[in-house]
């Protein structure tokens, strides 16, 4: 069985610099950095200290709240720095890898023969548990828990994002056994949703025993929370896992060598890099061999992931673990004369006041300028365009700044998440901080009924 | 342009906290933002923006208000100087400067006062300056007579600001529309200078030609039942057109239609509300081309069975659909709601103008009374999708 769904609502903001499908080789030294802060809702406990020889796999936090959760090193070497921000929190455990990675081993066994509880110790003991996330609230599934299904977004339809048939392809294999795993992880199905206008790659369409759901619409089709919002609604007290294709390779690799390898393809995205590529890398790299010659002039912001939900990290920032690119743009700080007056054909809006509905195949160099201030509420049925949900977003907004929880219920907070959010954020006319919004509203909701 | 930010840095120093005038930040943080779209960039969530802003934005309902405002100071000579006898000897400039003699003092102390109060509720909220105004600013003098003495539109945009919005919390926050609070209080405060046939034309400085009446097609309905009076028939066309006596902007369909179309395009306005208001007028007009025949008084039968479109292109209708009932803010803020909030509006307003003879006009109370229950209509949509999702639940259960 499998759904045809055709997303209407929504906005594809079209930029420059997409990554060439050219897998370019960078120098692999350098530091990793394993950041607390990419796990939202986690309390981290440091089980190294800095001068510790550790392996790959090894785990180096876990989390207070879910103690089984471990957070493992991608790569072997000496953790060479602990780096805490204000009132000590954790914000970066630095690890200098070996020049010839060694890893943990873990049993190598078919999924199909073990139980559903050696598959979760398994995920859990090699850190690659991590990758599994929830709805509600976008954190990471609780190994507890037995989710109602586990959905996995083919596709990726945010700016500049990478092709997910290209960073797949070639690795049929783990991937099935990835899929055999999680098969055991849950009672009900596996959704696989691809991008039904184009032919997926036959990893997607190969899979046996899942279901396969074929999306077609403009961005956020490829996000998961659209998707299950589509197939299978998320009800209160319910559960649904999701993770991405490339989480569920490292998790075939697992089973079938034995070794926690993280290693993945992410896009080197956005108009300030001169060679937009695709590189071979380990979440936590740090980004600075990618950007080395590679980097246009100017002030340059550095995004790990894309610009809608990606975070600011510098040029000698690290690799977020859950993110498939790197987005480079450039800093838009400069006063605007008359800014609001003239339509001005460089920028970008959703809204038919400038020119740029004009020229809807148009790709934009944008920059980070707000372009206005912050405002009250005044514009009604500009987050609906853009937010393909049965869900009243302003309402739900302001129930969630309300902080009335009861109320965020009734409006269908579960099933969403601030990525779902990004594009009300970019298109909205009193600049509010939406996303930040999402995020209070959802962290309310879960230390209230947990 | 260096000029203009050289300007604004010199000054700078006094507003800031320490300087002689820093109570006074909001004032110049709204001329600085005026002139400049200060270069802020993203620092939480998406990296990056839409061009557009609450001024751009704003901005656009004014370029759609113009054809109306220049069309409206046109048909001020026009209406002036035809109610004389002279206008066969003025051309197209004495109108229009008679006009904008008239017009632009309305303007200038709409936008002056409405501008000073919220200056001074910025300065004492210490907020900046939001530019909700902007459009309340220039739809004040078009929904005035063209006699009404500045110091009561002065006194209404005081009440309209003060107590129409800002008591609320300011834009954003208001229940109702601004423009049509102040509208309100000026008809109900100074009925003589809203109402009647003797406000409508400026006839001040002349005598008029004999048996010159300046009565509206809707005064000429309330009284009589028929369009024109013993002095002058209007014509369908020039109802259209514009050239007949009424409040300065309302007069003119192709103006106000041409305003329509930016609103449209550009998507601020919803074509939702447009269109239900329009559904709700012609249906109002139907029933009462049908219920007709079975009233009582000559006057009421010939006013209901005046031909149902006709409704669209009297009175302030279209005017009060395109930039008065599409106002965000005090409307209907659900799709669907909307389309019940518009045709109500449509619906009402067409029947207090009939019904109502102390009211020669219903869209101003129609629209004011559908501000006060657009929540309601909303919050029966939103149930609704609540319910839509307690259902989902109950399936499950089963």
């Amino acid at each position: 069985m499998s759904k045809d769904i055709r997303i209407k609502r929504g906005l594809n903001i079209k930029l420059k610099g997409a990554a060439d499908k050219i897998l370019a080789t960078f120098d692999p030294s350098g530091v990793y950095a394993i950041k607390p802060n990419d796990f939202k809702g986690i309390n981290p406990k440091l089980v190294v200290k800095e001068g510790d020889e550790i392996l790959a796999g090894q785990p180096i936090m876990f989390d207070k709240n879910m103690e089984s959760v471990k957070f493992c090193s991608p790569v072997s070497g000496e953790v060479t720095e602990i780096v805490r921000g204000a009132k000590r929190k954790l914000l970066e455990i630095r690890i200098l890898p070996d020049k010839n990675l060694k890893y943990v081993h873990f049993q190598t066994h078919s999924p199909s023969d073990l139980s559903r509880e050696s598959i979760i110790q398994t995920l859990l003991d090699s850190g690659l548990w991590p990758f599994l996330r929830q709805r509600p609230y976008a954190v990471i599934a609780n190994p507890k828990d037995t989710p109602k299904s586990i959905h996995i977004s083919c596709f990726d339809t945010n700016p500049l994002a990478p092709d997910v048939d290209f960073t797949l392809h070639g690795l049929e294999q783990e991937f099935n056994i990835g899929l055999e795993a999680l098969k055991k992880l849950t009672e009900g199905k596996i959704h696989l949703n691809v991008d039904g206008s184009t032919n997926p790659d036959k990893a997607f369409t190969e899979a046996k025993g899942v279901q396969i759901n074929r999306f077609r619409g403009p961005h956020p089709a490829g996000n998961v929370g659209v998707q299950i919002h589509y197939i299978d609604p998320l009800n209160k007290g319910e559960t649904v896992w999701y993770l991405y294709p490339q989480d569920v390779v490292c998790m075939g690799r697992l089973f079938a060598t034995g070794k926690a390898d993280f290693t993945r393809i992410i896009a080197l995205t956005g108009n300030e890099f001169i060679k937009p590529r695709y590189v071979r890398t380990l979440p936590g790299a740090q980004v600075k061999p990618f950007l080395k010659g590679n980097l246009k002039e100017g002030k340059i912001r550095v995004i790990s992931g894309n610009v809608l939900t990606g975070t600011t990290i510098g040029k000698e920032g690290f690799l977020g673990f859950y993110d498939k690119q790197i987005t480079t743009i450039s800093e838009g700080d400069q006063p605007e004369f008359f800014g609001w007056l003239l339509p001005d054909p460089k920028k970008f809006s959703n809204s038919r006041t400038m020119l740029s509905w004009l020229q809807p195949n148009k790709e934009y160099v944008l920059d980070t300028g707000m372009h206005g201030e912050e405002r009250a509420f005044v514009v009604t049925e500009e987050y609906e365009k853009v937010f393909p949900f049965d869900i009243y977003p302003v309402q739900l907004l302001k129930a969630m700044l309300a902080e009335d929880i009861d109320r965020m219920e009734q409006l269908g907070i579960y099933e969403v998440a601030e990525e779902d959010f990004a594009l009300c954020e970019v298109v909205c006319t009193s600049k509010l901080p939406v996303q930040s919004i999402v995020k209070e509203g959802l962290e309310l909701v879960r230390k209230e009924l947990s | 342009m260096k000029a203009v930010r050289k300007l604004l840095d010199n000054i700078r120093p006094h507003f800031v906290e320490g300087g002689k005038l820093e109570k006074f930040y909001p004032v110049y943080d709204g001329f600085e933002t005026f002139a400049f779209v200060p270069g802020h960039a993203t620092h939480s969530g998406a990296h990056i923006r839409d061009g557009i802003d609450l001024k751009r934005t704003m901005v656009t309902v004014i370029f759609a208000m113009v054809p109306a405002l220049l069309f409206g100071m046109w048909n001020v000579g026009l209406q002036h100087f035809s109610a004389l006898g002279i206008s066969d000897s003025k051309d197209f400039w004495d109108f229009m400067f008679f006009g904008a003699w008239k017009v632009l003092p309305m303007v200038v102390v709409s936008y002056g006062v409405g501008l000073g109060v919220e200056f001074i509720f910025a300065i004492i909220n210490k907020h900046s300056i939001n530019e909700g105004y902007l459009v309340s600013g220039m739809l004040i003098p078009l929904i005035m007579p063209i006699d009404i003495p500045l110091w009561m539109v002065a006194i209404s945009v005081v009440f309209a600001v003060v107590i129409g919005k800002e008591v609320f919390g300011g834009t954003g926050m208001n229940i109702l529309n601004p423009a049509l609070t102040a509208r309100a209080f000026a008809f109900f405060a100074y009925p003589s200078w809203m109402s009647g046939d003797k406000v409508w034309v400026n006839t001040a400085d002349g005598t008029v030609v004999d048996g010159y009446s300046g009565a509206t097609i809707l005064g000429n309905l309330a009284s009589s039942g028929t369009t024109g009076s013993s002095y002058v028939d209007y014509s369908v066309a020039e109802m259209v057109i514009g050239t007949i006596p009424g409040s300065i902007g309302e007069t003119s369909k192709i103006a106000i239609l041409i305003g329509a179309i930016i609103l449209l395009v550009s998507g601020i306005a919803s074509w939702r509300i447009m269109l239900a208001s329009t559904i709700g007028a012609l249906t109002m007009g139907l029933l009462f081309n049908m219920a007709a025949p079975y009233m009582i008084t000559d006057v009421q039968k010939s006013f209901m069975s005046i031909p149902y479109w006709q409704h669209l292109i009297i009175g302030s209708w279209m005017f009060a659909t395109v930039f008065m009932a599409t106002d965000p803010v005090s409307a209907a803020q659900t799709p669907i709601g909307k389309l019940w909030y518009g045709f109500l509006i449509g619906f009402l307003g067409i029947m207090i103008r009939v019904f109502n003879p102390a009211y020669p006009e219903g869209m101003m109370l129609a629209i004011l009374l559908m501000n006060v229950f657009a929540p309601t209509i909303d919050h029966y949509v939103i149930e609704s999708n609540i319910k839509r999702r307690l259902k989902r639940i109950k399936v499950v259960v089963q």
